[in-house]
């Protein structure tokens, strides 16, 4: 009798090593003659280069080489940008470093390489280096301005998409209630624990790369496009990382360059970034203005759905900038049914490092905007928001729907989700106790912040992602190897750095194909061993990777059932699987597949045509995205003296669909709410008026610990995704794009009857008492009118 | 992230650090290293020597010396939150430095690297200007001994010469019916005082006698409320308290930076002195 291993607990395989520090992280890697580069990288937001000399650098001991952009220029190639949303969407040549012109703070200039780190460092001061300063271009509104600075000469408008459905117009027009709001999605910096880090190395002919990099398959591709080294003599591996949400979903500027100079060196490189070399130039995250327009009936319900954003792009088009906030366009609908749904966006560039896909990658930003309004029509009405939200939701009996903006979701239960949400929150009895307090006009308010996400994972299709003009396809690959002993190796082109696939895919593995847990492996990460893959981004792993896995167990599966038909002798219809062995109904008959895959290695005695090993290799493709969903509630206590805001409670019920390791889900919610909980209070890009970053240190960047959160409270409701057969919706970003809205919708709550309709994220105690300021003021002059 | 070239010595004895100080006027002293050490990665500081104090014994530890307590400048912030002298005789010591950063840094950051370090937004020096302490140096010269009120000087600059060590500070003991409290004002629970309050409040007859406030991050240097101490001087507690405190930001002069403007912090003086002093006189 085996166990099942879908649903159980198991701990990670991956944590034994990382928490003992026996980890391959690229920075731990040496190879014989390694050389350490370093970058100088532009003080000036903006500005012609008039001068660069290294020739000081090179002159000091321990330096190899040094180069400027100028020296690189004939054979570095541009970045590319691999979604170009629309036809005439303008995309600047992206030099790995700059050659004549500076556009952020941040981007390189020249490059010491030298026989360690600290003679790079030194040498890198021995630099000579002059600048024309031109102007900064930081604000998105003036950047559209006809008389505004350009960043690049073609202007400052990267494209414009929009999307319509229905007759906005009409929805609009007498509508009851019109809601309408400006909210400000803050400039984020990934900070992933591991920063990132490269190492270059050759042999004179092949080239092999080590990344800390998400996407290893992705990057061969792309890397053999750029430096023009032919794509058989290029290896990609990313060994352990220690994640990325979506940091390292990118082909940068390093990794690039280092192998250039691997190149031109014949040695290998190695760049590891510093935490704050890495808040300036780790891609940054969000950076949009929303315009949201709501409009109702009396009675709450929605009549139609109006967004237009401008999104920064920053200095350049990277992999997926344009692609980022356009993501929003299907989702800002979210649960809701509408009439009519007009998306507008506006990628706009600035002199500041490029934007791309960080964690949740445009759902977390259409999920605020229509979530934090919903609350708002809701406070426009008088209503419960939560009641609000069930006269608009699509009912349960409804699904298979297809939403406004032309998405089909296959399943889901808001009702269910709702209602246990509620009943662990104590809803009620909160509502009671904040009528309580601004009865009693208590210094400290209570409020309630719901958020009634959904959002789609499972990128894509490939067919769709083509017609969107996404550079790569939505499949995944998966390899299946029964070794003669019987263990298995399970190949995966999912690329993870964190999420545990290596557990969770042998927990695939050993259901499907009856074998112990810990009998089997997971390889994953190296393009010369996981020949083909797309990675790991967007919540695809579990939903496509590991169906890719289940598909392949299967394929095994039906090769061994053959094998067992003619050891057996009878018809493979007449064997059944149980229990990791193929027994003939009705008899004590049988063979184990270990036994089977040895005999499939000595190849003895195969059926006519059959080959050796019991393996396979496939690719799945999905029929859909997947749609996970769920209710967050945060109950959040303000000071109205200091403006300090402190989570009281947080409460999430989640519906990913079927789960594979409980454990592993437990683990990307409280990551994930915490990530987005630290958008709601914390985390700012701050650029000065120069265009300088001023949140260079996690002493100004601020990231919360576990000190400065809750414990949440996390229950899980059941819709399998009818699109795939293990039933699953992915998980990785649910948290980060669910909770953002339920905080700052718990702060304004709380302050609403004070006058005070919205806060700026980071809601910082000083941002919530000036908008407490502000609201008081406002009231004395209304009454003074 | 990688600092500028430096020699690095390490005395066994304090006149030969002092002599290694006196011997090169580009030389800083190394305690903790949890304050230097960030400005050595980001090239913020470029000195030509580290003279590692870490070895010193005449540094370490914390003593009873009877009228008041003597903490060696190089007694970590673990060992001083820890320290039975500390909690029995100024308890306010250990009530700050629990709240300093977090327990890696403790272990290795000393109390003597924090004051002579003398940045505003620290925990330490507000403090022990309210307790008005004595800094012991060393040098070449000889012993000096600085009042508190004379140690900061400005923004990172104490009145430590520069051939000159922090031996310790001696911290007098305020006896009886003192009541302590620090209120310390920030985002995360490692960042630096947005506004910190070290009150000290000594209760007679159900009303304050005297207060001692010294005040985190509202200036150049770490400053006493003059003016809320003479307010509450006397002080019924209840409304005479909360005007008292509405002086707290008086002649203070805070800055603006990313985690918070003046005006704010001029605010949040007033406030979080006022729940300080309540605090601190056991009063809900």
């Amino acid at each position: 009798m085996t166990i099942q291993e879908i649903g159980r607990p198991r701990k990670r395989k991956e944590d034994a090593k990382l928490l003992t520090g026996r980890t391959q992280w690229t920075d731990n890697l040496a190879r014989p003659g390694l050389l350490h580069v370093m970058f100088l990288r532009s003080p000036m937001a903006h500005a012609r280069i008039t001068r660069v000399d290294v020739s000081g650098a090179r002159d000091l001991p321990g330096v190899v080489a040094a180069f400027s952009g100028q020296d690189l220029a004939a054979e570095q190639g541009s970045l590319p940008c691999a979604w170009p949303v629309t036809e005439d969407i303008v995309i600047p040549d992206h030099p790995p470093m700059a050659v004549s012109e500076v556009r952020y703070v941040g981007e390189a200039v020249a490059c010491v390489i030298a026989t360690d780190r600290y003679r790079a460092a030194d040498a890198l001061e021995a630099i000579d280096i002059e600048y024309e300063q031109l102007p900064a271009v930081l604000d998105m509104n003036e950047a559209l301005a006809p008389d505004s600075p350009k960043v690049h000469e073609s202007g400052n408008q990267a494209y414009s998409v929009k999307i319509n459905s229905g007759d906005i117009e009409a929805a609009f027009r007498d509508a009851p209630v019109v809601v309408d709001r400006t909210y400000i999605q803050q400039r984020l910096i990934p900070s992933a624990m591991e920063p990132r880090a490269v190492l270059a190395d050759t042999d004179g002919e092949s080239f092999t790369l080590w990344s800390s990099t998400q996407i290893p398959h992705v990057l061969r591709v792309m890397l053999a496009v750029v430096t023009g080294i032919p794509e058989h003599r290029l290896r990609v591996i990313a060994p352990d990382v220690g994640g990325g949400f979506g940091s390292k979903l990118q082909v940068t500027a390093e990794e690039v360059l280092c192998l250039l100079l691997t190149r031109r060196l014949g040695r290998p490189v190695k760049w590891t970034e510093s935490r704050s070399e890495g808040n300036l130039t780790v891609h940054h995250g969000r950076d949009q203005i929303q315009h949201v327009r709501l409009a109702a009936d009396a009675d709450g319900r929605i009549r139609g759905l109006r967004v237009s954003l401008l999104a920064d792009m920053g200095a350049y088009l990277m992999l997926l900038t344009p692609g980022v906030p356009t993501l929003g366009g299907p989702m800002f609908n979210a649960i809701y049914k509408m009439d009519a749904y007009e998306f507008a966006c506006t990628g706009v560039f600035t002199t500041k490092m490029p934007t791309d896909a960080y964690r949740g990658a445009g759902r977390p930003e259409a999920t605020f905007g229509i979530e934090r309004t919903i609350d708002e029509l809701a406070a426009e009405l008088g209503m419960d928001p939560v009641e609000l939200r069930k006269r608009n939701w699509i009912r349960h009996e409804e699904f298979p729907y297809t939403t406004v903006s032309g998405l089909t979701y296959d399943s889901g239960n808001y009702e269910a989700a709702t209602e246990r949400a509620m009943s662990l929150f104590g809803y009620d009895k909160l509502r009671a106790e904040q009528v309580d307090r601004r009865d009693r006009g208590d210094p400290v308010q209570l409020g309630i912040g719901v958020s009634t996400y959904t959002e789609m994972c499972g990128l894509a299709p490939s067919r769709w992602l083509g017609e969107a003009n996404f550079g790569a396809g939505g499949w995944e690959h998966a390899s299946v190897r029964m070794l003669p002993t019987g263990k298995v190796e399970v190949i995966t082109g999912s690329s993870p750095h964190g999420q545990g696939h290596v557990t969770s895919w042998s927990q695939i593995a050993a259901d499907a194909l009856g074998v112990p847990f810990d009998d089997i492996t997971v390889l994953h990460g190296d393009t010369a061993v996981a020949h083909k893959g797309m990675d790991t981004y967007g919540s695809r792993s579990l939903v496509i990777g590991g169906m890719a896995v289940l598909k392949a167990c299967d394929k095994v599966k039906e090769k061994a059932r053959k094998l067992a038909a003619h050891a057996l002798e009878c018809s493979p219809d007449d064997l059944e699987f149980e229990a990791g062995a193929f027994k003939v109904r009705g008899t004590d008959s049988q063979k184990t597949i270990q036994e089977l895959a040895f005999a499939a290695f000595t190849a003895h005695d195969l059926p006519e045509g059959m080959e050796p090993r019991l393996d396979s290799d496939v690719t799945f493709d999905p029929e859909n995205y997947s749609f996970p969903h769920g209710t967050h509630l945060c109950a959040m206590e303000v000071d109205t003296e200091t403006g300090m805001v402190k989570i009281r409670s947080y409460v999430a019920v989640d519906d990913i669909g079927k789960v594979i390791n409980p454990l592993i889900v437990e683990g990307q919610l409280h990551g994930g709410i915490a990530q987005g909980i630290a958008q709601a209070l914390y985390e700012e890009a701050v650029y000065d008026a120069d265009g300088n970053l001023l949140t260079t240190t996690m002493a100004d960047y601020l990231l919360p610990s576990a000190a400065d959160l809750p414990s949440f409270v996390l229950d899980r409701t059941e819709s399998p995704a009818t699109s795939n057969p293990l039933g699953v919706k992915g998980v990785g970003e649910a948290g980060t794009i669910a909770s953002t809205p339920a905080v700052v919708n718990a702060i304004v709550d709380a302050l609403r009857p004070l006058g005070v309709r919205d806060v700026q994220m980071p809601c910082s105690p000083e941002r919530v008492w000036r908008a407490l300021q502000a609201a008081r003021q406002g009231t004395r002059e209304g009454a003074g009118r | 992230m990688i600092p500028a070239p430096f020699d690095y010595v390490r005395p066994d004895s304090l006149a030969e650090a002092c002599q290694a100080l006196a011997a090169d006027e580009e030389a800083k002293v190394l305690a903790g290293g949890q304050s230097l050490m960030p400005l050595l990665r980001l090239r913020l500081a470029y000195p030509s020597r580290l003279v590692d104090i870490g070895r010193l014994p005449e540094l370490k530890g914390v003593h009873d010396r009877g009228d008041h307590v003597f903490i060696g400048a190089m007694a970590t912030h673990d060992e001083v939150m820890r320290s039975h002298v500390v909690n029995a005789d100024c308890p306010l010591i250990a009530l700050a430095t629990a709240t300093v950063a977090d327990p890696a840094i403790r272990h290795r950051g000393t109390f003597g690297g924090s004051l002579a370090h003398a940045d505003p937004a620290g925990d330490l020096p507000a403090v022990v200007l309210a307790l008005e302490g004595v800094f012991v140096t060393r040098s070449e010269q000889g012993e000096r001994e600085i009042p508190a009120a004379e140690f900061f000087v400005d923004y990172l600059e104490s009145a430590l010469r520069t051939a000159e060590v922090l031996v310790g500070v001696k911290i007098p003991k305020l006896g009886p019916g003192w009541g302590f409290h620090y209120e310390k004002f920030r985002r995360t629970a490692q960042a630096w005082a947005i506004v910190g309050v070290a009150a000290a409040v000594r209760r007679a007859n159900g009303s304050i006698a005297e207060a001692r406030i010294g005040l985190s991050n509202m200036g150049p240097t770490p400053v006493r409320a003059h003016a809320a101490e003479a307010g509450l001087r006397d002080a019924e507690l209840g409304d005479q308290v909360r005007q008292a405190c509405e002086q707290a930001a008086a002649d203070t002069s805070p800055s603006s930076d990313l985690h918070a403007q003046a005006d704010y912090r001029r605010h949040l003086a007033r406030v979080l002195t006022h729940r300080a002093v309540r605090a601190a006189a056991g009063s809900p």
